[in-house]
């Protein structure tokens, strides 16, 4: 082993050292702002060792080293942009985005490895295995998620595409890419193969996502960010590259752990989900809808509201994929931070897949000036319910079904905010159209529930005019 | 080389168990940073694009060494500062009191 060798063993080690340090400290709101540039710090070591090592053994040409900074300023300034003026709600779609460049990088480099050794050394299964790996999981990542991140965005409907025969295509694709990858790998020198494996890749990547309903878009984005950790890892055996193994281990367990969760979340399960199926995230689109009883319910005025916060003791907030959609998060701090002004005491219940991704509830509220402290977890949400005097929900409605707890239905079994053990409950809603699950929604037609049908927006700027009335009298 | 295979996957099975293990723990109020965060991380393939710089020596190898780079960096730099815009948000009450209200760009 040289000075050199050790030397960037021990940078390696370092990184992914730095790399388990950041996602932990990632655990805590108060410190995961620290866990992330912890994690900058690792990779920038790792890149800075690798640049070295690159220099010293290889060499390279200027034109190469050209493209490789042409492309660097290209994509990094892109990113970048992209970043900072990306606005909150849209998080999910550049998460999307950033994970298929990821993917689609990770192909390029196991092409290039396999491309720029064709007229060198005969490559052995220990390379050539890895490198088919990389390209089919890395181009099926960067298909599906520019697909998803265009269902996330709009721009490709969010209904489950599908078209006559669809299945047959898909297990055509996948019955030519791994045949095509198995030939390759026999015959290392046939570069067609391997463009063959990832043009069967990429095809599979948009049909495995098209079917795909809008509302089951973030369990397929966690999904693609696992498999584009492992694509890394794939490129690491690859070229022999231990920061990218250890990296994209990590990132194939993280996105693993979170697709689960979420999943659980929704009750679904990922193979349902993977399939497609029920979940269109356009309730209008669902078949054979359960009609609500629409006339046994109570409506209410902004004014009737206001009377209610501004006498009540605890406020619990019930923010749903309404309030995020209309962006409304700004108002509805705003009003508990009226509340709170006056000794109200407000905290905001949040289910784990509240909004279009987990936890990015949060994160608008986040946005909004609310702190973390305010927001309740699903258990502690659930024990506050009981001493709460009104809780406002707003845009939910299959995250607070009581018919969760009883068997039979399309949202049986799932998590839910015990919403209806609230004292009283105000629901904030366009209308009485049913949530995801097309099912009708009892907590609607409690004698407790007085409902008020406007946009998210609208109705909290005017229950706040209507609350200062109340309070500052 | 057979060495260098169990070595690496050694590697790469350890460091699954260990990315359960970390990640089992997060609070559901930090998965969305938390993703993003391990988008960031999966970034490092940026260090491929490097090595591939470092073997081409043909046009082809230029283009895909291009491609690489352009595709890596936008993961790897886009990826950590979205991840630290969203995370600066997190606030503790004491700092949410305060009457500054930052320029949002949305």
């Amino acid at each position: 082993m040289t000075p050199l060798e050790f030397t960037i063993g021990a940078a390696y080690l370092v990184s992914a050292i730095l790399f388990v340090v950041g996602l932990h400290l990632m655990r805590a709101p108060s410190t995961a702002r620290r866990g992330n540039l912890v994690s900058a710090g690792g990779m920038a070591i790792a890149v800075v060792s690798t640049v070295v090592t690159s220099l010293l053994t290889a060499g390279g040409s200027p034109w190469a080293w050209g493209a490789l900074i042409l492309g660097l300023a290209a994509g990094g300034s892109f990113g970048v942009i992209r970043a900072r003026v990306v606005k909150m709600t849209d998080i999910p779609q550049l998460v999307s985005l950033f994970n298929a460049v990821g993917g689609g990088a990770a192909a390029a480099v196991a092409i290039a490895a396999f491309v720029l050794h064709v007229n060198g050394t005969t490559l052995g299964p220990i390379v050539t295995v890895p490198i088919i790996l990389d390209v089919l999981i890395g181009a099926v990542t960067f298909s599906g998620s520019l697909i998803a991140a265009g269902k996330l965005q709009g721009v490709i409907p969010g209904k489950p595409i599908s078209f006559p025969g669809a299945r047959v295509v898909n297990v055509a694709a996948v019955i030519v890419a791994l045949g095509a990858g198995t030939l390759s790998i026999m015959s290392p020198h046939n570069v067609v193969l391997l463009l063959i494996v990832l043009a069967a890749a990429l095809v599979l990547g948009v049909l495995m996502v098209l079917p795909i309903g809008g509302a089951d878009a973030p369990v397929i984005v966690s999904l693609l960010n696992a498999l584009t950790g492992l694509a890394v890892a794939m490129a690491g055996f690859a070229i022999d590259n231990q920061a990218m193994i250890i990296a994209g281990a990590l990132v194939g367990a993280a996105g693993t752990i979170l697709t689960l969760q979420m999943a659980k979340a929704m009750n679904r399960s990922v193979g349902s989900i993977v399939l497609g199926g029920f979940g269109t995230g356009d309730s209008k689109a669902t078949a054979g809808t359960a009609d609500q009883d629409a006339a046994n319910i109570r409506q209410v005025t902004a004014d009737d509201v206001a009377i209610e916060l501004a006498y009540a003791q605890h406020v619990m907030i019930v923010p749903g994929y309404g309030l995020a959609a209309a962006q409304a998060q700004h108002e509805a701090a705003d009003l508990a931070k009226l509340l709170i002004d006056h000794g109200i005491d407000v905290t905001y219940a949040i289910h784990p897949v509240a909004g279009r991704l987990p936890g990015h509830m949060n994160v608008l509220l986040a946005e909004a000036n609310v702190p973390y402290t305010q927001m309740l977890q699903l258990d502690e949400a659930n024990a506050a319910f009981d001493s709460c005097d009104i809780a406002l929900v707003i845009g939910a409605n299959d995250v607070c079904n009581p018919d969760a707890r009883k068997p039979g239905n399309a949202v049986s079994g799932m998590p839910i905010l015990n919403v209806d053990h609230a004292k009283s409950v105000v629901v904030l809603k366009r209308s009485m159209n049913p949530g995801y699950a097309g099912i009708p929604n009892p907590l609607f037609n409690d004698p407790k529930t007085g409902m008020y049908f406007a946009d998210a927006r609208q109705a909290l700027d005017d229950i706040l005019i209507a609350v200062k009335e109340y309070v500052t009298a | 080389m057979i060495e260098t295979l169990f070595s690496n996957l050694a590697i790469f099975v350890l460091s699954l168990l260990v990315g359960f293990e970390v990640i089992s723990k997060i609070p559901s109020t930090l998965h969305t940073p938390m993703m993003s965060g391990a988008n960031a991380i999966h970034g490092v393939i940026v260090a491929g694009a490097i090595v591939t710089a470092a073997l081409a020596d043909s046009p082809i190898g230029y283009v895909l060494t291009f491609i690489a780079a352009a595709l890596a960096a936008a993961n790897v730099f886009g990826g950590y500062v979205v991840t630290d815009r969203m995370l600066q948000m997190f606030r503790k009450p004491t700092a949410a009191n305060a009457p500054a209200r930052k320029e949002d760009p949305s």
